[in-house]
């Protein structure tokens, strides 16, 4: 037996450009975040571990 | 009839919604107090170099820093987003981001939360436990014990709270040498003891905003005159605590000037806001001891800071 529940419908209006350089600000700053964030990692892990950390034997 | 019987309570008819677009990066850039988070850079590092057998490499006593600023510009966020209410009918805070619309509350504690979780676990990773326990207490105790508690409901507010701004050279320290030694409990001594008269000068002048905002500050609570007695007997108790550091042997001869100069500062302005109590001298007083008590916080770790790290130091205790 078919249970569908009408939901309201909702409808968001189109971005104006104002509001669309915006969000592709944040979006730019969110990436260049994960990319600093990705850099630090790698950074901090030669920092404790040193570079001799890729040769060690397999 | 639905079987469910949910249909009834939907409404059916089409609405239209403004996108979920968000703030402009300045705006979360904003949550993180960004003033606070150089005085707190400031006050770690000096709590990192005064510390006497401790080393740490220059990367992660940087990505250290870093950390312990993003963690204090996270419980920054925290308490915005907490206090976006009270801040939105004071004309200080009101253009706040949350208050004026810019970011949802629920941004900003996601923003807030995420930021907390990730500096503690950063810090932990680069440094140690000990000093990320510490940056995690700091976080819960400002947003917390601090923002959630005692700030709507004692007038002993800013200064318990004030621990949570005091800690920062206290988890430099630990960063370090992994451990909390008697320079850094110094230096929070200092910054806790501090913390009220300089407050309290700005609710001098803001008691009406206080008021408004229904926040018990103590001029609100125990009335002006009191309030200005507390500022005066707290101050004589800085000035000499600020000479602590030249006593135990890590603060020398130019931190000594700048100690007994400014604590006489200190005490010199103090006693001009419980001398002017009315109009617009009242308010000159209280806002010149609000100004030159950070002008004072700010020389005492100068002053550290430039001993320990361009080799002024001319120890006047051996």
């Amino acid at each position: 037996m078919d249970h569908k529940v009408e939901g309201p419908k909702v409808e968001y209006r189109p971005l104006t450009p104002e509001e669309e350089a915006r969000r592709r600000k944040r979006s730019v700053a969110i990436a260049l975040a994960l990319g600093a964030m990705v850099l630090l990692f790698f950074v901090l892990t030669i920092a404790k571990l040193g570079p001799q950390i890729m040769s060690r034997p397999l | 009839m639905s079987m469910t019987g949910l249909t009834h309570a939907l409404p059916a008819e089409r609405e239209t919604f403004a996108p979920a677009v968000g703030g402009d990066v300045p705006d979360y850039f904003a949550l993180l107090k960004p003033r606070v988070m150089v005085l707190v850079i400031f006050t770690a590092l000096v709590g990192m170099v005064v510390s006497p057998h401790g080393h740490v490499s220059p990367v992660i006593g940087a990505i250290s820093l870093l950390m312990i600023a993003i963690g204090a510009g996270a419980s920054g966020c925290l308490n915005m987003w907490w206090d976006a209410d009270i801040d939105a009918v004071m004309t200080r805070t009101a253009k706040r981001p949350i208050p004026d619309g810019r970011i949802r509350p629920n941004e900003a504690l996601a923003f807030g939360l995420f930021l907390s979780v990730a500096s503690t676990l950063v810090l932990g990773l680069a440094a140690n436990w000990l000093a990320a326990g510490l940056l995690a207490f700091t976080i819960v105790f400002y947003a917390v014990i601090y923002s959630m508690w005692l700030k709507r409901a004692t007038a002993q507010n800013i200064v318990i709270g004030g621990a949570a701004g005091a800690l920062p050279p206290v988890i430099g320290q630990a960063v370090v040498t992994g451990s909390v030694g008697i320079e850094s409990l110094v230096l929070f001594a200092i910054i806790f003891i501090w913390t009220p008269p300089h407050f309290w000068a700005l609710a001098l002048v803001k008691a009406g905003e206080y008021a408004k905002a229904g926040i018990p500050m103590m001029p609100n609570v125990a009335g002006p005159d009191s309030t200005r007695r507390q500022i005066v007997w707290y101050t004589v108790l800085l000035a000499p605590l600020g000479l602590a550091p030249v006593v135990l042997g890590f603060g020398g001869l130019l931190y000594a000037v700048i100690g007994v100069l400014g604590g006489l500062g200190m005490l010199a302005f103090s006693v001009q806001v419980l001398r002017n109590r009315e109009g617009e001298a009242e308010k000159r007083a209280a806002m010149g001891m609000f100004g030159f008590s950070i002008l004072y916080l700010f020389l005492l770790f100068a002053a550290l800071l430039a001993e320990q790290s361009l080799g002024l130091f001319r120890p006047l205790v051996a």
